[in-house]
C-alpha cells in the first residue's frame, strides 16, 4: 500500500509553465501520476505538456477537481502560490520550492493546521509511491513497490537509501522527503502517524539532520504511539558549529541541534541507530530475512 | 546574514527604539575625534565584531579623556577576538545604567512562531541563564504576525517593574514590527537598560537576517561586512554553490545537502578530515564542476578530491563531461576518486575511463580510495 499518494491521486502543477514546473511534469505523467492541469496565472486557457493551464488554483479546482497540488515557482512568489492552494482548500499541498523566506512560513504552517490540510516542503524533493504515482522530482527508476516506508530531509539521500533497499530487493511503500527548511509543513511524526496507519508498511527509515529538535521529539513520539519499527540514520555529525550546512535548517546552535543528542534521543526510544546509510538497509534487510 | 552592532542600532534608530548616541571609527583618530564630537564625559569603546564575548575578550573598554580612547582605540584596533580581527570600533556616549534585563524576538522553530524572550537578567549570556534559572524567563510568541499585546504586556511589567514598563513594552512593540518588516531570524537587545532618569534603552543591539529574504530586502545586502566572511564562501554562493571551507585536507564535491553532510561524516568515520563543505547543487553544468574544483583547491591544503554524486534527475554523464571539463582546463595534481551513482551511471563511468580519475562503485570505497590516496597510499 502507499500513504497520502497513489493511482487515483488527481494532481494540479502550479508553475507548470516554467522550466522546471514543465519539465517535471512531462516526468510525473510518464511516472504515471494523475496530472489534471496546471496553474500560471495569464496563461489560462493554453495547454502544458497536453493539460490544460488555469490562471488561478479556484478557476483548476472548479473546472477538473484536484486532491493535490505540485508547487514549482520561485521563491519570491512560493508564499502567494501556497496561500492560493490554502484559500482553494486542496487537501494536500506540496511546495517543492527551494529559498522561501522562513518568515512567510510561519503564517502558511499555521493557515494549514487550521483547515485540517496537509502540506508537504517547502525545500523538499516530493514524495512517490512507487509504481502508482509521484509528485515532486524523485526520480521513479530506482524505486520499487514494498513495504518499507522512507522519510527523509534530504533528496539525494532519500535516492541513496531507497537505492541500497533496492539493491537489496527491499520495495518502498511510500517515500516521502519533508524538506530542510526550518519550518515544513509536515515533519517527522506527521508522516510517521500516516505510516503507523498503513497496514501494508512494515517498517519505516527516517534520514534526520542536524539542527532544531524537531528529531528528539519525534524520538519520544515513536516511544509513545508508533508500533511500526522505525530505523533511523542522523547526518551532520561533522558539521562546525553555527554555520548552515547548505540546508537551512541544517545549523548546530550552542549545543541545540547536535547530531549526538539526536542519536541519543532515537536509541533511548528504543530506535535502533546505524552509523552509515548501507548499516541502515543491513538492518531493515535483517528484519525482513527474520520475518 | 549577520550584521554589526553599530548597523543593529542603526535600524533600531530607525524603527523608533532608542539607543545611546554613538559614531563610527575606522581608526584611532576617528575614535579620539569621535569623544570629542560626542562631547561625553565617558564613553565606551566597542569593538565591531560578528562574534559574541567581546566584553570578556578585552573588546569593550571606557574612556574619560581623549588620551584613554587613543588608548583603548590602539588596543582594540586589530585584536583578534575568537578568530575575528577588529576592524571597526563603535563609540558611544556612557548610560546610566539603573537595572539590565533581556529582549529578543526569534524564530521558535519548535512552535514554528515569531517569539519573544524576555527575562529580568539582563547583560548575561541569555543560554546560561535558559540553563541555571529557566524560571527566569518568559516566552511568548504569534502565529500570525499580530503583535501578542496581553502578553507582552505582563512581560514589560517583569522587566523593569512598573517605572520601565510603557517604555519596555513600546520597544517590544516597535521590535517585533522591524523584525517582520526587515525579514529578520534574530534580533536581540542584551542589555536592555532601565536608565537613572527612568528612560528604557537599547544598550546593545544584534541582528540576523534570513539569506533566502535577501531578494527582497536588497538594501539590507549593503550592510554586508565582506571581512566577517570567507571571500570564497560568498564567491560560490553567487556560483549557485554551498560551500564551506573547513580545515581538513580531503576535498569533496556532492550534489545535495543531506549527502554533502553524509559524506563528511564517512569521512571523519574512515579517519579522514574533511577541507570542505561543497554542495554543487542539481544542475550538471559543467561550468558550476569547474568552479567547485576552484574552491576546493583554493585553500591550499587539499592532499585528495572526492567526488561523490547520486543523479536523481542530475544525469551523471552530464556531471562526467563537466569533471573532464574542469581537467582540460585546470591543473589539478591531486588525486580525485569519483562514484557516480543512478541515473546515467554507467554512461558517465564510460566517459571517465582513460582519465586519470580513480573511479569507485559505492560510497564507503569511494572514501575509504581518498583517504588512501591522501595519505600517499595506493588505493
Amino acid at each position: 500500500m502507499s500513504i497520502l499518494i497513489d493511482e487515483n491521486t488527481k494532481v494540479i502543477v502550479q508553475g507548470i509553465t516554467g522550466r522546471d514546473g514543465s519539465f517535471h511534469t512531462g516526468q510525473m505523467i510518464e511516472y504515471g501520476t494523475n496530472i489534471v492541469g496546471g496553474v500560471t496565472p495569464g496563461k489560462g486557457g493554453q495547454e502544458a505538456q497536453g493539460k490544460p493551464v488555469f490562471n488561478s488554483v479556484q478557476e483548476a479546482k472548479d473546472a477538473v477537481g484536484m486532491d493535490a497540488t505540485v508547487i514549482y515557482v520561485p521563491a519570491k512568489f512560493a508564499k502567494g502560490a501556497v496561500q492560493e492552494a490554502i484559500d482553494a482548500e486542496i487537501p494536500l499541498i506540496i511546495c517543492i520550492t527551494e529559498g522561501v523566506p522562513v518568515n512567510d512560513m510561519v503564517g502558511l504552517y499555521h493557515q494549514v493546521k487550521v483547515k485540517g490540510l496537509k502540506m508537504i516542503g517547502p525545500n523538499c524533493p516530493g514524495l512517490i509511491s512507487p509504481g502508482k504515482s509521484k509528485i515532486g522530482i524523485m526520480p521513479g527508476s530506482i524505486c520499487i513497490p514494498g513495504k518499507v516506508g522512507v522519510i527523509s530531509r534530504s533528496g539525494t539521500l532519500t535516492y541513496e537509501i531507497v537505492h541500497a533497499l533496492t539493491t537489496q530487493g527491499i520495495g518502498q511503500s511510500t517515500c516521502v522527503g519533508i524538506g530542510g527548511d526550518p519550518i515544513v509543513g509536515s515533519n517527522f511524526r506527521d508522516i510517521l502517524t500516516e505510516f503507523d496507519k498503513d497496514d501494508e508498511t512494515e517498517a519505516v527509515v527516517l534520514i534526520g539532520e542536524i539542527g532544531g529538535d524537531e528529531e528528539e521529539k519525534t524520538a519520544a513520539y515513536i516511544k509513545e504511539n508508533i508500533k511500526t519499527p522505525v530505523f533511523a540514520y542522523i547526518v551532520g555529525a561533522s558539521a562546525p558549529e553555527g554555520r548552515t550546512m547548505g540546508h537551512a535548517g541544517a545549523i548546530v546552535s550552542g549545543n541545540v541541534g547536535t547530531a549526538a543528542t539526536k542519536q541519543k534521543a532515537f536509541r533511548e526510544a528504543g530506535v535502533p541507530v546505524a552509523n552509515t546509510l548501507d548499516e541502515m538497509a543491513a538492518m531493515v534487510a535483517e528484519k525482513f530475512s527474520k520475518a | 546574514m549577520n550584521i554589526h552592532e553599530y548597523q543593529a542600532k542603526g535600524l533600531f534608530k530607525a524603527a523608533g527604539i532608542p539607543v545611546p548616541e554613538g559614531k563610527l571609527a575606522l581608526t584611532v583618530q576617528e575614535a579620539v575625534d569621535a569623544f570629542e564630537t560626542l562631547g561625553a564625559p565617558i564613553v565606551a569603546v566597542k569593538a565591531q565584531v560578528h562574534v559574541g564575548g567581546r566584553g570578556k575578550a578585552g573588546g569593550v573598554k571606557l574612556a574619560r579623556s581623549a588620551d584613554e580612547v587613543k588608548e583603548a582605540a590602539e588596543a582594540i584596533l586589530g585584536m583578534d577576538i575568537k578568530g575575528h580581527t577588529v576592524h571597526r570600533l563603535w563609540i558611544e556616549k556612557g548610560s546610566d545604567i539603573s537595572k539590565e534585563a533581556y529582549l529578543s524576538v526569534i524564530l521558535e522553530r519548535s512552535e514554528k512562531t515569531i517569539s519573544f524572550i524576555a527575562s529580568a537578567e539582563g547583560g548575561m549570556d541569555i543560554e546560561e541563564v535558559a540553563d541555571k534559572t529557566p524560571e527566569k524567563i518568559l516566552m511568548f510568541g504569534s502565529k500570525d504576525y499580530s503583535f501578542p499585546e496581553e502578553e507582552a504586556k505582563k512581560a514589560a511589567e517583569e522587566l523593569f517593574g512598573g517605572e520601565g514598563a510603557e517604555g519596555a513594552l513600546e520597544i517590544m512593540r516597535k521590535l517585533f514590527a522591524l523584525y517582520i518588516e526587515k525579514d529578520l531570524q534574530m534580533a536581540e537587545i542584551n542589555p536592555l537598560v532601565l536608565t537613572g532618569s527612568g528612560d528604557v534603552i537599547a544598550l546593545d543591539g544584534k541582528i540576523t537576517i534570513d539569506d533566502n529574504a535577501m531578494m527582497r530586502q536588497a538594501d539590507l545586502g549593503d550592510l554586508r561586512d565582506l571581512k566577517e566572511e570567507n571571500p570564497a564562501e560568498l564567491e560560490a554562493k553567487e556560483k549557485g554553490l554551498a560551500f564551506i571551507q573547513l580545515d581538513g585536507d580531503i576535498g569533496c564535491m556532492v550534489n545535495g545537502a543531506g549527502l554533502a553532510m553524509a559524506t563528511l561524516d564517512m569521512i571523519n568515520l574512515y579517519g579522514g578530515d574533511p577541507a570542505n563543505f561543497l554542495d554543487v547543487g542539481g544542475s550538471s553544468n559543467p561550468e558550476k564542476v569547474v568552479h567547485a574544483f576552484r574552491f576546493i583547491l583554493g585553500g591550499g591544503n587539499v592532499k585528495a578530491v572526492l567526488i561523490n554524486i547520486f543523479g536523481g534527475i542530475t544525469r551523471c554523464d552530464d556531471i562526467a563531461k563537466g569533471i573532464l571539463k574542469a581537467f582540460d582546463t585546470m591543473d589539478i595534481d591531486v588525486p580525485v576518486v569519483v562514484r557516480l551513482a543512478g541515473t546515467n551511471a554507467k554512461e558517465g563511468n564510460e566517459l571517465l575511463k582513460g582519465s586519470s580519475l580513480v573511479p569507485a562503485e559505492t560510497f564507503a570505497e569511494a572514501v575509504q580510495k581518498t583517504i588512501a590516496l591522501g595519505k600517499g597510499e595506493k588505493a
